[in-house]
């Protein structure tokens, strides 16, 4: 089919783009020479980390830049229309009216002080595309294509009124309004919990597909571009690494940077026997509840964590997974049950826990740039807590600084008096397990410590915490939302949903055959590496549903 | 080091202005006496002579030359509004970052507190105080110490609050750490430029809450020369078209206003390296 | 929609509450008044049984807790009492020169608050052009002046170099309306360029603030034009903080205005209240200063209110 388009199909062409920001010290390139082309009723995606210039080839695709940006030189003609050249009326018209945008966040990017179906009519009336009462009709029509709920009264509601999942399918109903011939989505999924992600997947794919309008989808993930577009760039540092037909890209990458896209899923743990029963867990959680006032956020949460082991906690947004760590860190009260450490029961508030108590169980947070005082130097950081619990001082103290950072693979000549502002995600996040193994914990709680990292890096911060919970026969406990992380890194998994427990036990067994309904759902929601995979997902659902 | 005369030759020219006239304020306050040719109180002619060589913009009410006392007059008059702006900071800013990091019940009442002073417009509230206590030097330090004591208390509290919800302040919490600590290791130094900018703007609000206090007779007392009494002495004089008791105030709207233009230089400098 | 009620409840009972507690230290406050107030008032001369009848007189033999509810009550009635210096009722002085006082801030107000918000929509629109410069400099400088150096400036050009308008601000209730505004328009000039300036920049630093967010990126990606990104979508967002700004303005414009009131004579409460705290005549102060307290009190409240009753979020829960 795609060998059948003519040559007059053409509808967004690219050439040379050079985009730059401004910076401190001048101008910097975003995006650097990129060609594209993309022809009618074609799905593009775009792929790459942080910083790739992925958006802001998307947002240039429309002829916007962001403030401080600006168009170096290259030149993006839209349908015959050279955006660049033309003027900012002529753009103005185009936009929302022949090519839209679906942002990132809905909840952020829907404006709060109106109601969804007034921003929806807003660019069809204003751009006299249609009558108030046609747009609005529309609208109903769309919401009801995007399948959301009761859709002759969801636009009536407010943004914050309406979940994530339901704003981004009302966003790209909002973004058809016009009909228009091109859409950038800029990440639309990336922020939703993944059984969520599936469904709103579906239908902007099928919205699409139905309209046959031509999309630039952007993404970080891979597997989710591979459901969605026809071809396939990459882009790194604002070049593009290579570009290809989806199942080709899959198949044979050519270049090694696309190979390291999906790095933390070809990692894999080696599978343990079970925990020896009859040993003392270094943390065993009983019957606990928690609740924040009176919303009540764990039910009767119970597993045990064994020296070596690394058991993950894995739920969705609301789970109750990271009220697991606080409570077992004392920074909130349970109203029930109780934790131990090596048989001895910990004390509910941490203020009331001894110096010891509070050595041995660490944390690793998930933001590496909240993680670290801003204004400390990695001395200070790392050398505190030696100071604090072990007593040790001047010399000493400098020893097991460097001992620290050469533990995590840090030079200390160059880095022992830079400030975290000097480092980069990754060398923060590795500061971060520093500073907990400074305090020569028995037990380390890591809370998402990969989420906010790119791929490549992620799978270094995760084999270095298994070879430091080798030399030191850690307990970790590791939480996280990502499952491609729990078969990289765990011996046994806690599932939660609600608040609850619905499955535990080694990681294998429950991966390849989950018996809780939940976990084979969420299991199953996890993209592919697979064109086919949302295609035959929903072919098994429907199936299932007969 | 090089940073810091890189940052200095980015200045915009108003953040320039700015600091060429701070300066030379400061400068004046301290070498006074050196510079003034006559007493701050000596009585050296007539009443309202006019500009003359002797009498470089004449004489006052009393007959007192009026260029030694507005070069005495920075010194009183500044003297006094930085006196006063650093009591209220450090009182301010201490009890705000431990209200922030303490939460809970301390934070509670301590806010009521500086609600209730919050809640009465400042003049009024000064006004009154001055009634009570009566106008005097140490007392209006104190007054507008105590008032200004609840917007500083406001900042340094909200500035900390949004430190404090960092993980390094739950790290170090979680650590064991102390409230001494806390506060002076972990939350002042994320704050402290926060603070500055504030503090500059604080003091043109103390500087000219003095500046009408005393130009209601309410402030700093005669004989001693300031440039908010020194305007309602001479006020008479206007009235006849001369410009000369304008001068004090011309001379306190120019401090505030470069030590605005150097604050605004500075909250923008640190905000546009924040994106 | 319950939870706005409460929430609206809460605020009102908040602001009782404050003005109650601010009336009590009011009292407080001229109770801890060194040495006797009978004392003081009669002189260090007087004989003890002179005083003693005198305080018999004032009240002052009460408990304080008596003598407290007993003001209060007749606050609300409207009797503040008498005038120490003077002897007559305080309320006969407060009626005209409250009205005097309200006259001139809502003069002030009415030109000054939409002149300040047009000024800080346009500076936001044309951010960083020339015009926003220009303000923004303009307004910088402003607000940095102290009042009696723009008032006297004022004077000077306006009243004695051309003599356009009176120096001194005398009205009373028998003039006409043309007449009272020609009067104290140096007080009420002084007035609006001293908030206009605060106003500016602060409806401009509200709308700019909203302009950062990612809904009003959208709604230039859905290629609005840049008049209904600004007053449609960015300017509903920042009504909360504009709100309060104009509050607090409006409440300065009552209160503030003492300084300009004694420059220009102006017959209002603020020349009262420097008077009577020139004369130590703690009664008049603690009235006045009762006044300028609930009415700065009930303006931040109503910006409260306003600002909860604007935010579609609380107004329209889940």
């Amino acid at each position: 089919m795609e060998g059948s388009r003519k040559a007059d199909s053409l509808l967004l062409t690219i050439r040379d783009l050079s985009i730059e920001g401004r910076s401190a010290n001048g101008w910097t390139r975003l995006v650097d020479g990129i060609d594209l082309d993309l022809h009618r009723g074609q799905v593009l995606g775009l792929i790459g980390e942080s910083g790739a210039g992925k958006s802001t080839l998307g947002l240039t695709s429309m002829g916007y830049t962001r403030d401080g940006c600006r168009i170096a030189s290259g030149s993006v003609r839209f349908d015959g229309i050279d955006l660049v050249a033309c003027g900012e009326r002529v753009r103005q018209d185009l936009r929302g009216k022949r090519i839209a945008y679906v942002a990132q966040s809905a909840a952020a990017s829907f404006n709060p002080a109106y109601r969804l179906i007034r921003q929806h009519c807003e660019v069809p009336v204003v751009k006299k595309v249609m009558t108030p009462d046609q747009a609005q009709a529309d609208a109903i029509d769309l919401y009801t294509k995007m399948r959301l709920p009761v859709p002759n009264e969801i636009g009536f509601r407010y943004p914050h009124q309406v979940s994530g999942g339901q704003l981004q399918r009302a966003m790209t109903a909002m973004a058809m309004a016009c009909r228009p011939d091109l859409i950038i989505f800029d990440e639309p999924t990336t922020a939703l919990d993944v059984t969520t992600q599936v469904e709103v997947l579906a239908a902007i794919r099928n919205i699409v597909e139905q309209f046959g309008t031509a999309a630039i989808y952007i993404s970080h993930d891979l597997a989710v571009v591979a459901q969605m577009a026809d071809r396939i760039m990459v882009l790194k540092n604002g070049h593009m690494v290579e570009q290809a037909e989806t199942r080709t890209m899959l198949a044979a990458p050519r270049e090694n940077y696309t190979k390291s896209l999906w790095a933390v899923r070809s990692l894999a743990r080696e599978a343990q026997a079970p925990a020896e029963p009859s040993a003392t867990p270094v943390i065993s959680l009983t019957g606990v509840d928690a609740a924040y006032g009176s919303a009540r956020v764990l039910h009767d949460v119970s597993f045990d964590i064994h020296r070596g082991r690394t058991v993950a906690v894995v739920g969705e947004s609301g789970s109750g997974k990271s009220t697991v760590a606080r409570v077992i860190s004392g920074l909130l009260k349970p109203s029930r049950g109780e934790i131990r450490f090596e048989g001895h029961t910990l004390k509910a508030d941490y203020l009331a826990r001894g110096r010891d108590d509070l050595r041995h169980v660490q944390m690793i947070y998930q933001m590496p740039d909240t993680a670290l005082n801003p204004r400390q130097t990695i001395r200070d950081i790392i050398g505190r807590p030696i100071e604090f619990y072990l007593g040790l001082k001047g010399r000493a103290k400098e020893e097991r600084i460097c001992a620290l950072l050469d533990q995590i693979e840090l030079d200390p000549k160059i880095y022992i008096d830079r400030r975290p502002t000097e480092l980069s995600g990754g060398q923060k996040q590795r500061i971060g397990i520093a500073r907990a193994l400074a305090a020569e914990p028995k037990f380390i709680i890591c809370d998402e410590v990969t989420s906010a990292l790119d791929q490549l890096v992620a799978a270094g911060i995760l084999k270095l915490l298994e070879r430091i919970q080798k030399d030191f026969e850690l307990a970790l406990m590791f939480i996280t939302h990502d499952l491609a992380t729990v078969k990289a890194i765990a011996d046994d998994v806690v599932v939660m949903q609600h608040g609850r427990i619905v499955e535990k036990g080694l990681v294998e067994p429950i991966f390849s055959n989950p018996t809780d309904a939940y976990t084979k759902r969420l299991l199953q929601s996890v993209p592919e590496m697979d064109p086919e995979w949302l295609d035959r997902l929903f072919a098994g659902r429907r199936e299932g549903d007969r | 080091m090089k940073d810091f005369l890189q940052t200095f030759k980015s200045a915009p020219p108003t953040a320039w202005f700015g600091m060429v006239v701070i300066a030379v304020i400061a400068l004046t306050a301290v070498f006074a006496p050196l510079i003034a040719p006559y007493g701050e109180t000596q009585i050296v002619g007539g009443q309202y002579e006019p500009w003359s060589d002797a009498f470089l913009l004449g004489t006052d009410n009393l007959g007192r030359d009026m260029f030694s006392r507005l070069v005495y007059g920075t010194r009183n008059t500044v003297g006094l509004a930085l006196l006063a702006t650093a009591i209220a900071f450090g009182a301010g800013s201490v009890l705000g970052i431990v209200a922030a990091v303490m939460g809970g019940f301390v934070d509670r009442f301590l806010s009521r507190i500086i609600d209730v002073i919050m809640a009465i417009p400042s003049l009024i509230l000064a006004l009154m105080l001055l009634t009570i206590v009566g106008a005097s030097v140490a007392s209006m330090i104190f007054v507008i110490a105590l008032i200004y004591v609840a917007p500083v208390f406001r900042l340094a509290r909200a500035s900390a609050q949004s430190v404090v919800a960092m993980d390094y302040i739950e790290a170090a919490r979680l650590r064991g750490e102390g409230l001494g600590w806390l506060v002076v290791k972990e939350v002042l130094p994320n704050i402290a430029s926060t603070l500055v900018a504030e503090f500059g703007l604080r003091f043109c609000f103390v500087f000219l809450f003095i500046a009408a206090l005393s130009f209601l007779g309410l402030g700093i007392q005669p004989p001693t020369a300031d440039w908010g009494s020194m305007l309602k002495e001479n006020a008479t004089l206007i009235s006849f078209g001369d410009i000369t008791p304008l001068l004090p105030a011309a001379a306190i709207a120019l401090l505030t206003v470069s030590v605005n233009f150097v604050v605004d230089w500075m909250l923008h400098r640190s905000s546009g390296l924040k994106d | 929609m319950a939870k706005i009620w409460i929430l609206l409840g809460e605020r009102l009972a908040l602001g009782l509450v404050t003005l109650v507690v601010v009336s009590a230290l009011i009292f407080v406050g001229v109770e801890l008044l060194p040495g006797d107030l009978a004392q003081q008032i009669l002189g260090q001369s007087a004989t003890p049984e002179t005083v003693a009848a005198f305080r018999r007189e004032l009240g002052l033999d009460q408990p304080a807790l008596y003598r407290y509810m007993n003001w209060l009550g007749g606050v609300v009635h409207g009797e503040f009492g008498n005038s120490l210096a003077n002897g007559r009722p305080i309320s006969d002085l407060l009626g005209v020169r409250l009205k005097n006082t309200l006259f001139l801030a809502g003069f002030a107000a009415v030109i000054s608050v939409p002149t300040a918000l047009i000024l800080g929509i346009l500076a936001a629109l044309y951010r960083n052009s020339i015009f926003d410069r220009l303000c923004n400099v303009i307004a910088l400088t402003w607000v940095s002046l102290p009042e009696f150096f723009v008032a006297y400036v004022l004077v000077l050009f306006l009243a004695v170099r051309i003599s356009l308008f009176p120096a001194i601000s005398s009205i009373d209730a028998e003039m006409s309306l043309a007449e009272m505004l020609y009067r104290s328009f140096l007080p009420a000039l002084t007035l609006m360029l001293v908030v206009i300036a605060h106003m500016m920049r602060m409806t401009r630093a509200a709308i700019i603030n909203v302009l950062a967010s990612p809904y009003v990126e959208m709604a230039r990606l859905k290629g609005l034009s840049r008049m209904r990104v600004v007053l449609f979508h960015a300017l509903p967002n920042a009504l909360a903080p504009i709100i309060n700004v104009v509050a607090l303005n409006l409440a300065y414009l009552v209160v503030g205005v003492v300084v300009v009131e004694v420059v220009f004579v102006y017959p209002g409460l603020g020349q009262l209240l420097v008077d009577a705290v020139s004369n130590r005549d703690v009664m008049v102060v603690q009235s006045v200063g009762l006044i300028f307290a609930a009415a700065y009190i009930l303006l931040n409240l109503l910006a409260d209110i306003l600002s909860i009753v604007t935010n579609p979020r609380l107004m329209n829960q889940r």
